[in-house]
């Protein structure tokens, strides 16, 4: 409320505005923030974040990379000279900075990069190029018009070799005129879907020279005479990377719990043809197909709600052992993250489609307020990790797994059912070609027949990669022929770990109302993805034909029992009428009247007769 | 500065090498398949002609498109509307000649007046002689400009709902319109909300205080003269929406408006001095202009701008190199990625697909529309069933698709300048307007439900259901891989499909009725199978005609055997997709489902060497793609780059920097 309220932080409808005004208001509000954070004296980062949500309404905004990126990693990577040098300044916002990573040419694949960072010894600088047109760095946040700082990752080169990727802080704009600096060029990399008020910007270097000081050098360094000292360990990156994709599993499940509160406050609203004959048009919630589009994808958001949260505790917990060294658990935990963030950024992806949709035509107006949380959610299944290269990080894993327990090792934590599989390793038959009983109204069973099905597809998988690598084939080509097959096992493994983990959360709930209800999301997010991946269990013999008929109806069943408390289930979310930016998702439910007066005020209704009435129509009625 | 790579300074102009082998390799000739595409070689022609006068003419280009506001684009396509009234004149074309039809392609339909097409189409087809020799003229003049209100804020494909009301007043011979609640506010029409001076208004008819359902009526909406709003008049534009900026989709409120009697459209239904009622027949024949419209857009809506992504994130695959797929050799292009061919090939194949089944659903309709014109009208469930079907079927499929090549394209498929955003939000439109989905499946479904018991029955039934008196159990005979490139066995397996889906939901439809539930509860309780079933029944029978189509190709210059392949592709990957449905039953067993898989791998890597010839096929120009990354040459970077600087947001410093970020760096906060 200390936000929502502050006229300081109040203007036009977004969605009324350009773009260069967007980004215009987004700078206007996050200077504020800044100045209005130290005036309350907030420095709590929770606070700040929740702070920052409020100002920009969950919306991306120039200064994040900033926030997010620039000062953290001056934490993590600069030595206590360089913190010295930088961090208070950028702290005040004397330095706004950018992390300068992807290319043109490269995103996910690191390796690939192409900028370079060449010591020069007689200076004791590092001159800075990008050597083609695709080294041009591309697509970072606040780097097109924002920051005057920007922390680049190049392809160091000393005494003439490559020791790969470093991170170097690099002045772009002169302070005090924000021009560009010479040898940089610098802007905004043009329109695209969504993050409009982002000022995503493109940098390209030219012999551009900085003190051999700038690079971070916390971990490795260049003596000054070139010599390179190696840094102790890179299994720390991984630590970061777990901390970002674990937000996006949190961020996946808010951004589908938002859609889903539009479009079920809406299907209550909207009356609609007939189910009795001669009796008031039903709100549309009662269909059965409008049930089957929306609450499977409530209890999804509900089920990415319990991953995001497990996997915080579990990072927070592993990065006290960080610390102490123990380092065991990170390498299953980066492989589960990965794959989790693919596989929960997709269905969040097309599940905010899927409720726009199910809003029929007033979905597709801005004014519903489910554009923009496409838009705006759509980019995670790109940025930090392209979701198919990050299921196949995860598949690596599994696979690695399935070696060891093949090599008669025991394998633990998420993937320990495939020790099963070396007991019937005498068997020539799949893994789970044999019936487990499945009871299909009991979580706990069905949580054994996802486990059967994601060790059915992992060893798939992995007999399938090894066959190829048996016709004599490159480890790589090997692996690429078996990528579809790879992905899969990935994905059910993934599917596996949250119907286990929603299953586990339920008996935490000690309010018996609560949990029951939860129980029924629970059994229909997992019954719905059976009913939806019928194949894989009827192949794998863990089902029967009757016995997914079954499951069929009682997907039905639960449609109907959970209908009554829809909305209620939707409020529990308690997202703000200011913060949904929604018409159709109100909280008092009043659509048509508010549609009529947000559409007043359309930027093609500032006049009553359009100029280009004037301009066009009239002088070709006048000719024809 | 395309026409001038000398500035460029990065040799744009030159075909980018990743491209050049792509093509050096393909299996069959382009041009033959171009002009099979366009249905004989005179077509390619026509069409080449009218794309390149349409796009040699400064007034008609995108360039700026991707920067421009919705105030900018709507005026700009106005302005577009009206030279190409000029245009037309000019080169000659005329509006029943063989080049209208490519002039929207050329233009991206990125042009105002369409709904003026609309208006004069339901004048032409429900209105009287009389009718049409009065408002056809003046629209074809652009004495008038017209619209089509149907949808309400309240009531979209249930046009029953509708609650906008024209009661007849027998005294003055008028019908006096109004918007009786909010919910009854026209809301979505396209050129309503600025441009349009006249609408076709669908309204309840009231005569006597008797109501008699929807009917259409003309109504004059802003004056002749000034453009200014009538008497009782409330219209507007909507507001944004996901697309379609330059389109001033409007609002209408009437508050007593009358029009004379002749305003009602009365080929089919009319009301006669006196109040009388009289009706010729079908009602349904009121839905034509609709059911018509489904099928017309199929092309240019839905397939086109499957067939332009799949061009843009073929052809960027080939271009885009990422890591290595062997040490010590260069990077792989990011199409030698098997999971980047299933995501892109399975969208290539069914854009083939579905361009042949728009054929067929061509030629179904040009034959009903024969036929209607003579008041025949048995056909129109037929036509109306397939054209909900399919409609439903190849937007939500198409969209799908255009989403799958967005995000193909990684990162810089999300910029604008890449295309794939704004085909992407115009094709997702295409799932809701002429008739939400679900509701046409069920639409279909009726249609389906009924001709399977009349064929259980062994009634005769329209052609395209005569499969469903075929019930015959039975497993699928294949053996190895290889059989399931015999067009025989997966036909079978998807009718095979399409039968138990319909046969299983009609039983229990009835169980359900005999147990007691009512008809309607029954109905809605089977609503999500009988949704499936429908979409099972328009699968089977694309990949039938896809089949019959392919049988029928020239066995020249590699046609037919690529389509083959395509075709194959297309049918085991939507059993691969949907294994659950086909292996119900057992039909398909566990070890036949493998076979499939295998098979539909094979084929990814067959149909890879062909891929960029194969999208080169569709024959669009740079131009109407508009993509910084699907462009010809292929040269990708270069283009981006080129584009971004002429971004508005590149022009200066921004104002943003004096106004907030110079105080905010020198450091007004410290003092905080």
């Amino acid at each position: 409320a200390l936000v929502i309220n502050d006229p300081d932080f109040q203007h036009e409808d977004l969605n009324f505005l350009s773009r260069s005004q967007r980004y215009e208001q987004a700078i206007r509000k996050s200077s504020l923030m800044v100045m209005k954070l130290r005036e309350y004296g907030i420095a709590d980062p929770e606070e700040i974040y929740w702070f920052k949500s409020f100002v920009h309404r969950g919306r991306p905004e120039p200064l994040d990379l900033h926030l997010g990126m620039f000062l953290p990693t001056l934490l993590t990577q600069a030595t206590p000279e360089q913190q010295d040098r930088f961090f208070m300044p950028a702290w005040n916002l004397e330095i706004i900075g950018t992390y300068a990573q992807t290319e043109m040419g490269h995103g996910t694949h690191l390796r690939g990069l192409e900028t370079t960072a060449t010591y020069d010894p007689a200076t004791q600088e590092f001159i800075l190029n990008s050597p083609t047109v695709t080294s041009i760095k591309w697509w970072p946040g606040g780097l097109g018009k924002t920051s005057n700082h920007a922390i680049v990752l190049a392809q160091l080169y000393t005494q003439g070799q490559c020791k790969g990727l470093h991170a170097f802080i690099v002045p772009i704009r002169q302070l005090g005129t924000h021009e560009p600096l010479p040898g940089i060029t610098v802007g905004d990399i043009g329109p695209k879907f969504g993050y409009d008020e982002m000022d995503n910007g493109y940098l390209k270097m030219d012999n551009f020279r900085i003190p051999r000081e700038n690079m971070l050098m916390k971990y490795a360094q260049v003596e000054p005479d070139g010599t390179y000292v190696k840094p102790l360990s890179d299994k720390l990156t991984y630590g970061t990377m777990v901390f970002i994709r674990s937000l996006i599993v949190g961020d996946s499940a808010r951004s589908l719990s938002r859609a889903c509160t539009i479009a079920i406050r809406y299907s209550a609203v909207r009356h609609q043809s007939e189910l009795k004959p001669g009796e008031p048009e039903p709100q549309i919630l009662d269909y059965q197909t409008q049930q089957y589009k929306l609450f499977p994808l409530l209890a999804t958001a509900y089920a990415f709600h319990f991953v995001g949260a497990y996997i915080k505790d579990t990072y927070r917990r592993i990065s006290g052992d960080i610390n102490e060294g123990d380092l065991s658990e990170l390498p299953e935990l980066h492989a589960l993250t990965a794959g989790l963030k693919a596989f929960t950024s997709w269905t969040a992806n097309a599940g905010i489609e899927e409720c726009r949709m199910a809003c029929g035509g007033h979905g597709y107006s801005r004014c519903s307020g489910i554009p923009d949380i496409y838009v705006t959610f759509t980019p995670s299944c790109t940025y930090e990790g392209e979701n198919t290269v990050m299921m196949l990080q995860t598949a690596r894993f599994l696979v690695k797994s399935y070696n060891q327990v093949a090599a008669g090792q025991r394998v633990s934590g998420m993937v320990s059912y495939l020790n099963d599989l070396s007991r019937q390793r005498i068997q020539p038959q799949h893994v789970a070609a044999r019936t487990v009983s499945v009871r299909i109204n009991d979580p706990v069973s069905l949580v054994e027949a996802y486990k059967a099905r994601a060790a059915r597809l992992v060893e798939a998988a992995a007999k399938n990669l090894q066959a190829e690598l048996n016709h004599r084939k490159s480890k790589e080509d090997a692996w690429n022929r078996t990528s579809v097959d790879l992905v899969r096992a990935s994905e059910v493994h993934c599917h596996y770990v949250i119907v286990k983990l929603f299953t586990a959360k339920l008996s935490e709930i000690s309010n018996a109302a609560v949990r029951a209800v939860m129980t029924e999301l629970c059994l229909l997010y997992t019954l719905y993805g059976i009913s939806k991946n019928a194949g894989d269990f009827m192949q794998a013999g863990i089902l029967t034909d009757a016995q997914i008929t079954q499951v069929n109806q009682r997907v039905k069943e639960l449609l109907a029992i959970i209908r009554p408390n829809a909305v209620a289930l939707v409020d529990s979310f308690d997202f703000h009428d200011t913060h949904l930016g929604s018409v159709l998702g109100r909280y008092d439910g009043n659509v048509y009247e508010n549609m009529f007066e947000w559409a007043k005020k359309s930027p093609l209704n500032k006049t009553e007769v359009h100029e280009s009435f004037h301009k066009h129509l009239k002088p070709m009625q006048a000719k024809l | 500065y395309f026409r001038n790579p000398v500035h460029m300074g990065f040799g744009l102009g030159s075909v980018n090498p990743d491209l050049a082998s792509e093509r050096q390799t393909a299996s069959f000739s382009v041009e033959r398949l171009t002009t099979v595409l366009d249905g004989g070689a005179e077509h390619t022609r026509v069409r080449r002609a009218v794309v390149e006068a349409i796009e040699r003419d400064p007034v008609f280009s995108r360039e700026n498109q991707y920067f421009q506001t919705q105030n900018e684009r709507y005026e700009a396509a106005v302005r577009k509307a009206v030279h190409l009234q000029k245009k037309m004149h000019e080169m000659g074309w005329r509006e029943d000649g063989p080049e209208f039809i490519y002039i929207y392609r050329a233009l991206a339909g990125d042009v105002a007046f369409l709904l003026h097409r609309v208006f004069m189409r339901s004048i032409s087809v429900l209105g009287s002689d009389e009718q049409v020799a009065k408002w056809i003229p003046l629209a074809t003049k652009h004495q008038l400009i017209g619209s089509y209100a149907q949808t309400e804020l309240g009531h979209g494909t249930y046009l029953q709902g509708l609650e906008t009301t024209a009661v007849f007043d027998t005294t003055t011979q008028e019908f006096i319109l109004n918007t009786p609640k909010i919910s009854a506010m026209k809301w979505w029409p396209g050129d309503m909300g600025r441009s349009a001076t006249h609408t076709v208004v669908f309204a309840q008819l009231y005569v006597h205080g008797k109501c008699y359902g929807v009917h259409p009526f003309i109504v004059q909406i802003r004056s002749l003269r000034d453009h200014s709003l009538c008497p009782g008049i409330t219209a507007g534009d909507i507001g944004p929406k996901m697309n379609f900026e330059h389109i001033d989709n409007g609002y209408l409120m009437l508050q007593n408006v009358r029009i004379p009697r002749e305003n009602m459209l009365n080929k089919f239904c009319e009301v006669q001095p006196d109040g009388t009622y009289v009706r010729r027949g079908s009602q349904k024949i009121n839905y034509f202009t609709m059911t018509t419209l489904r099928v017309s857009l199929l092309s240019d809506e839905v397939i086109l701008p499957l067939m332009k992504a799949c061009t843009i994130a073929i052809r960027y695959s080939a271009v885009r190199r990422q890591s290595k797929l062997n040490p010590g050799e260069e990077e792989a292009k990011i199409l030698d990625y098997q999971t980047q061919q299933e995501k892109l090939l399975p969208q290539l194949a069914a854009a083939y697909a579905f361009h042949f089944i728009n054929n067929y659903l061509h030629k179904l309709f040009d034959r009903g529309y024969k036929e209607i014109q003579e008041r025949n009208f048995s056909s129109l469930p037929e036509l109306h069933a397939s054209s909900s079907g399919f409609k439903a079927m190849l937007s939500q499929y198409c969209t799908a698709g255009v989403e799958i090549c967005l995000r193909a394209c990684g990162g810089h498929g999300y910029s604008l300048l890449s295309g794939l955003p704004s085909l992407y939000t115009k094709i997702l439109a295409s799932c809701i307007y002429e008739g939400e989905n679900t509701i046409l499946l069920l639409q279909t479904a009726r249609f389906l439900i009924k001709c399977f018991a009349a064929a259980s029955a062994g009634q005769p039934v329209p052609q395209s259901v005569t499969y469903l008196a075929a019930v015959k159990p039975g497993k699928c005979p294949a053996k190895n891989k290889l059989d399931f490139l015999n067009p025989d066995i997966y036909v079978e397996a998807y009718q095979h499909t399409a039968i138990r889906l319909l046969s299983s939901t009609a039983a229990k439809l009835q169980d359900l009725i005999q147990s007691g539930v009512k008809k309607h509860e029954a109905w809605n309780q089977c609503t999500v199978q009988l949704v499936q079933a429908a979409k099972a029944h328009c699968h089977y029978i694309t990949v039938k005609n896809f089949v019959e189509t392919v049988e029928k190709l020239e066995n020249k210059a590699g046609i037919q055997k690529i389509m083959k392949h395509l075709c194959d592709l297309y049918a085991l990957h939507g059993i691969f997709s949907n294994a659950g449905l086909f292996l119900h039953d057992g039909y398909i067993s566990g070890a036949q489902m493998d076979m499939i898989t295998a098979s539909y791998l094979d084929l990814l890597g067959v149909i890879r060497k062909d891929a960029v010839p194969l999208v080169d096929a569709f024959d669009f120009t740079d131009k109407s793609l508009n993509s910084a990354l699907g462009s010809y040459d292929g040269n990708v970077y270069q283009r981006l780059y080129e584009w971004a600087q002429k971004s508005p947001t590149n022009q200066q410093v921004h104002p943003a920097y004096e106004k907030y970020l110079r105080p905010l760096l020198h450091n007004k906060l410290s003092k905080l």
